[in-house]
Parts: structure tokens; C-alpha cells; sequence
């Protein structure tokens, strides 16, 4: 297998009181070819910014701080602003969680989808537009031919995020990533879309990085999970070990607050408190103070990884104090 | 708190209908109408939760709104408490908003920005007579603030110095305030992290035991529903299709959308990952409602009579649904279908 995507040692800050607060904190990802790596996380985790930053979009006044991302091998740090456009749309695409935020809303959506590909390469316009129309209809969109003429504002939030998809599969990148792509939709167009996903990743091959707060997506969709707290990695692994046999107290706590696991009218568990803003982070493991857990020297030192059998990881005092003894 | 009187449910809806007009053009030339509620009738006990459930655009919340009078329905009675709150006049109504509150999805944009939290609370106690003087009204709020878990000194801030979870609660409080018996709980965690959202839920769950209130909770979360409701009607395109006690609709869903609904919701159990999508295609709009069953043209089982006819609730296991495939006297129906010796 060989690695499409790569992050490594990632900090990405934005202005705080006094000094720049990191709010992505020396993140580190792998997403193979053909693989689906869901990044999962509650708001403010710094998923989005994580995925923002492997397009080299962090909005201003963010800012990368360090670190080094590879798309297929070619890092992409070192890249000029017209290297790195060309590099978007043809190595790397995005689909974003509200379509209508990323579809320009005076092009006809054919339109969009030609451009998009005749940018990146010399074909005619009949050409890209026959290509267009193929990949409309690749994505479910029924009446695909009158619908290349139709304005974003003419679709449903369905057919516009297959509008999305289908830009962003227009240059068969190597790498999707793919941020809650499905949140605004209703449960029967999401449960088309992810089935859409599923088909062209084993057509394409493409690497997909999902970021999602959705376990119930994750589960469906991924192949790995990485869960992330306060801007920092808390563990990592494949599908079943982290869902079925999560180790971070964090992660059982978010499985164990989900009402669809649990009994009905049975008390949900609860995550006492909430996640604290980036300036108070604690120099330490960032979930000590909600930790069931915590030890008295978890809220100072960092955790370092603690591994797992079948590259399941934990940063985790107390899940290494476990496995120690 | 009073026991359901004589069994007879808290509120009972009947018949509803609001519709919208659709105007165009200067002289706003009526062209149609949204049928956003057409023919809804519910029921919620005491002490108990009705689910309202739905995909956006099916009337779920015009519902609730119509039930509390923020929409006017053109059709249709809302019984509350023996009284039918369409037939009142304003002044009629007026004791019974204090019995029926809301409570919205985004708490920021019902609670005023610029009014601290006790004035935010104790608003409704002033104008329903609750509270002798300001300082006993000052005392209830603390002990309201306390009872949904926020710090009862926290009364001398404004609303945006809360998290989302905590101006959920704050909304809650005041809901609770004027002492309702029902809440209209509209995507009231519909926007919050799972594990606050699971602090909300609790919150709730401890209230009905502990108050004996009513909810109608409308959402779009079926696993939350499953959780939490006693009854469950499912709505499409301005309709009920289909109600029931939870455990029996989860478990043997009656209509082909709730059985599409069901299996569409993907599992965070790595057992079951099997999500296959089996309601194909979009909702279609409420303004131009397709002929006969409105589920018809995303119904893999549809037949002739679908497209023709307008299904009317038939009985369904331990509850009712809409649709042909049920009825005791459809000929074709498939054999086996479950109509069950109830009928």
C-alpha cells in the first residue's frame, strides 16, 4: 500500500490573547490508496481547520505554524501559490458540509463542472462537457442533461451535494477530502450519498479523509478512525477496534453518550463540563479535567502514545499505566 | 402534578390544516398553496412524549406551531384540557399559553440578546401573575437556573456568554418558569455535540418523571426518538404516515417510508454496517403534492391503485399507517401483510 495522503507533526494557531494559540497541536495523519480515514471529533476540535490545512486553506488570521503534509509523495508546504492551485482540483479535492457556500450561484452548475475541468486540463469545451454529463449521471443526478443548465438555487441540498461531488470527482483526485459531507442532508438522501461515495472510492481508488462527528457515519464509511480532542490526536485505529473496543476515556464516553446504544429511558452517560477554549487548554492531556480517569499528573504532562495490538493507539496516561502493569 | 383526567389525553389534535399561500407578482396573485399541515391528528398523554418525526419540509414543525398558535390553521381542532384552543379569542387563549410552551432549536435566537437571565426567565412570570413580588420572582429563577444545572449566580449575565448546551438549558428555564404541562420541543438537541447533547436529554428525562410534563418532540433524529418518546408519529410531505407505540414502530415499521426511514439511519455499531439506500430520490414539494399515496413515487412497493387513490390510515400492528398494502380490503394486497386480527 502506498501513502496518498501524509501529515505529520501539523500546528496550526490563530491569534489569541497575547500570543497565537495552536488550535491544531502537532497532528499527525495517514490516509493510504483506497483507504477512507474518518477524522472524528466534537465542535471545535480543530477537524475542519486539520482539513482546511491539507488544501493550504486555513482562513485568515489562522496560520500553519509547522509541520509537513504530503499529497501522493509531494510536499506541499514547499509549494508555490500556482503550484500548490494546480495541485488542488487534480491531486487534491474537497466537498464541504453546505454545497451552497462553495457553488457559485450565477454559473449553471454544468457550467461549473466544465470549468473545473478545463482547468486543470486542454480539453474542448464539447469534450468537457460531455465528461460533465457523464459524471452527473455517475452520481445519481436524475435528468442529468436538463440539470447542467439549472442554477445551484434550482436544486434540492441532494442534488446540490452531488453537484459537489461530482466537481470534485471531475479530475479523479487522488485524495477527497470530504468534511461532514452529509450534515445538512435528510437520513434517506445521506444514506444515497455515502453509497455514492462507497461506489467511486472502489471505482477510483481515491483516499478519502472524512471528517465527520457522526460515529454512525464512521462506521459506515471508514476503514480507520482517528479521534481528536482539543486540537490534539487522543486515538487511533481500525474501524471495529476503535468503535467496539475504544480505550481513550474520551472515546467510550462519546460512545456511551449516544442514545442509540443505549436502552431506552436508561440514563445516557454523560461527559461532565465541556470542552474548554483553546486558551485553556491545560499543558498537559487536554480532556484531564472531564477525565473519569485522570490521574494527578494527567492535566501537566502530555500523554505519549501508547500502543496497541493491530496499530490501535491511545494518548493516555491511564491507558498506559494499564497496559504497563 | 394532576393526573390525566379520566384518561383522556393531555392534548388531542384533529384534522389540522395550515396552509400557506403561494402569491406572485405585484398585484400577489394567489397561484397555489403550501400544503405544509394537511389533516394531522395527534395525541400526547400526561406525564408521556410524542415523537413528531420527519425529514425537513414534511410539516413538522408547523405543527407544533400551529398547535400553539403561532401559525394560524385553517382547519381542524386542538383539544387541550377539554378546551379547543383554535375556537378562542386572544384573551381565551391566554392562560393556556402559559400551559403550552416552545422551546426552539437555536435557544440564541429566541432569547433576546440584550435582557440578562433573570430578566429572560422571569419575563413570563410576570405577565402570568407568578412570583407575589420582583424578589420572590428572583428566588424562583435561582432555584429554576439551579434545577437545569447553571449557576444560579450567573442570573446577571447575558445569554451570549453561554455555550450552546448551556443557552439550551437556559431556554429550558425558561419554558419552565410559567409552569407548562406541555413542551413543544422543536430540534431542541438537534444542534449540540452528542455528549452535551446527552446532558439535555437526562435534563429532560428527569423533568417529565419529576413535574409530569408533556412533550411533543419534533425532530429529524430518529435514534434520539427511539431513546426517549413513548409514541411516534412519522410525517411526509404534510401527512401522517404512520403512529404507534416506539418499541412497536421501531420494530416492525408498517409503512414502506418508515421502513425506508429506519434503514437509512447508519449505526455506530460495528456489527451492522449494512446502510443501503432504500427510499430513493427526493421529497417532493408540499406545494404540488403527487396524486393518491404521496409516498408513491419513492415507493418501491407502489402499485396501481397508489397513484390514483389517497390512502386513509388503516389499523397496523398496535397502531396506524398510511398505506394500501394494509388495507383489510385491498384484493392483491400481499399475503401475510400485516394487518394483524386487531382489525
Amino acid at each position: 500500500m502506498s501513502v496518498a495522503l501524509e501529515v505529520e507533526d501539523l500546528v496550526v494557531s490563530f491569534p489569541g490573547v497575547g500570543e497565537r494559540t495552536p488550535v491544531v497541536d502537532g497532528l499527525g495523519l495517514r490516509v493510504e490508496v483506497g483507504e477512507t480515514l474518518a477524522l472524528v471529533g466534537e465542535s471545535g476540535c480543530g477537524k475542519s481547520i486539520s482539513a482546511l490545512a491539507c488544501l493550504r486553506l486555513v482562513p485568515r488570521p489562522g496560520r500553519i505554524d509547522r509541520g509537513r503534509i504530503a499529497v501522493g509523495g509531494r510536499e506541499i508546504l514547499d509549494l508555490s501559490v500556482p503550484e500548490m492551485r494546480g495541485l488542488r482540483g487534480s491531486e487534491i479535492s474537497m466537498i464541504f458540509q453546505e454545497p451552497m457556500t462553495s457553488l457559485n450561484p450565477v454559473v449553471n452548475v454544468g457550467g461549473q463542472v466544465i470549468e473545473a475541468i478545463r482547468l486543470h486540463e486542454r480539453v474542448s469545451r464539447s469534450a468537457a462537457r460531455a465528461r460533465t454529463l457523464d459524471l452527473f449521471e455517475q452520481v445519481g443526478i436524475p435528468d442529468a442533461e436538463e440539470r447542467l443548465d439549472a442554477y445551484p438555487h434550482q436544486l434540492s441540498g441532494g442534488l446540490k451535494q452531488r453537484v459537489m461531488i461530482a466537481m470534485a470527482l471531475a479530475t479523479v483526485p487522488k485524495v477527497l477530502i470530504a468534511d461532514e459531507p452529509t450534515t445538512a442532508l435528510d437520513v434517506t438522501i445521506q444514506a444515497q450519498i455515502l453509497q455514492l461515495l462507497r461506489d467511486l472510492q472502489r471505482d477510483s481508488d481515491t483516499a478519502i479523509l472524512l471528517i465527520t462527528h457522526d460515529l454512525g457515519i464512521v462506521n459506515e464509511l471508514s476503514d480507520r478512525v482517528a479521534v481528536m480532542y482539543a486540537g490534539r490526536k487522543v486515538e487511533e485505529g481500525g474501524r471495529v477496534d476503535v468503535l467496539a473496543h475504544s480505550r481513550h476515556p474520551y472515546t467510550e464516553g462519546l460512545l456511551r453518550s449516544m442514545p442509540a446504544l443505549a436502552r431506552p429511558g436508561e440514563r445516557l452517560a454523560e461527559i461532565p463540563g465541556v470542552v474548554p477554549p483553546p486558551d485553556e487548554w491545560p499543558r498537559g492531556c487536554r480532556f484531564s479535567g472531564r477525565c473519569p480517569r485522570a490521574l494527578p499528573h494527567c492535566p501537566d504532562q502530555p500523554p505519549a502514545s501508547t500502543p496497541l495490538p493491530d496499530e490501535h493507539r491511545v494518548w493516555c496516561h491511564a491507558v498506559a499505566e494499564d497496559v504497563a502493569s | 402534578m394532576s393526573a390525566p383526567a379520566g384518561g383522556q389525553p393531555l392534548l388531542r389534535v384533529e384534522g389540522l390544516r395550515t396552509w400557506f399561500p403561494i402569491r406572485v407578482g405585484l398585484m400577489r396573485k394567489l397561484v397555489g398553496h403550501v400544503r405544509a399541515v394537511d389533516d394531522v391528528s395527534l395525541e400526547v398523554e400526561a406525564g408521556r412524549t410524542l415523537a413528531l418525526v420527519g425529514e425537513s419540509g414534511c410539516g413538522k414543525t408547523t405543527v407544533g406551531r400551529s398547535i400553539l398558535r403561532l401559525e394560524e390553521p385553517q382547519a381542524g381542532r386542538v383539544w387541550f384540557e377539554g378546551e379547543d384552543l383554535l375556537a378562542l379569542d386572544p384573551v381565551q387563549l391566554r392562560p393556556y399559553r402559559q400551559k403550552l410552551q416552545i422551546v426552539f432549536q437555536d435557544p440564541m435566537a429566541s432569547l433576546n440578546p440584550r435582557m440578562r437571565v433573570r430578566e429572560l426567565v422571569a419575563e413570563g412570570m410576570r405577565s402570568f401573575g407568578i412570583g407575589a413580588d420582583e424578589a420572590e420572582r428572583t428566588e424562583r429563577v435561582a432555584s429554576l437556573l439551579e434545577r437545569v444545572q447553571l449557576d444560579p449566580d450567573w442570573m446577571w449575565r447575558y445569554p451570549h456568554e453561554f455555550s450552546g448546551g448551556q443557552r439550551q438549558r437556559l431556554g429550558i428555564a425558561r419554558a419552565l418558569a410559567v409552569e407548562p404541562r406541555l413542551l413543544v420541543l422543536d430540534e431542541a438537541v438537534s444542534a449540540l455535540d452528542v455528549s452535551i447533547q446527552a446532558q439535555i436529554l437526562n435534563l429532560l428525562g428527569d423533568l417529565q418523571r419529576e413535574l409530569g410534563l408533556a412533550y411533543l418532540f419534533i425532530t429529524h433524529d430518529l435514534s434520539v426518538v427511539r431513546y426517549l418518546a413513548h409514541q411516534v408519529a412519522v410525517m411526509y410531505v404534510g401527512q401522517i404516515v404512520e403512529r404507534g407505540d416506539t418499541e412497536a414502530l421501531f420494530r416492525e415499521p408498517q409503512h414502506p417510508y418508515t421502513r425506508g426511514l429506519l434503514q437509512a439511519v447508519p449505526s455506530a455499531d460495528p456489527q451492522r454496517r449494512s446502510l443501503e439506500p432504500h427510499v430513493l430520490g427526493d421529497v417532493p414539494s408540499p406545494a404540488d403534492p403527487p396524486p393518491g399515496c404521496r409516498f408513491h413515487t419513492r415507493c418501491a412497493e407502489a402499485f396501481e391503485r397508489c397513484s390514483r387513490e389517497e390512502p386513509s390510515l388503516f389499523r397496523a400492528g398496535s397502531g396506524e399507517a398510511r398505506c394500501f398494502l394494509l388495507d383489510p380490503g385491498q384484493e392483491g394486497a400481499p399475503a401475510g401483510s400485516p394487518s394483524g386480527p386487531s382489525v
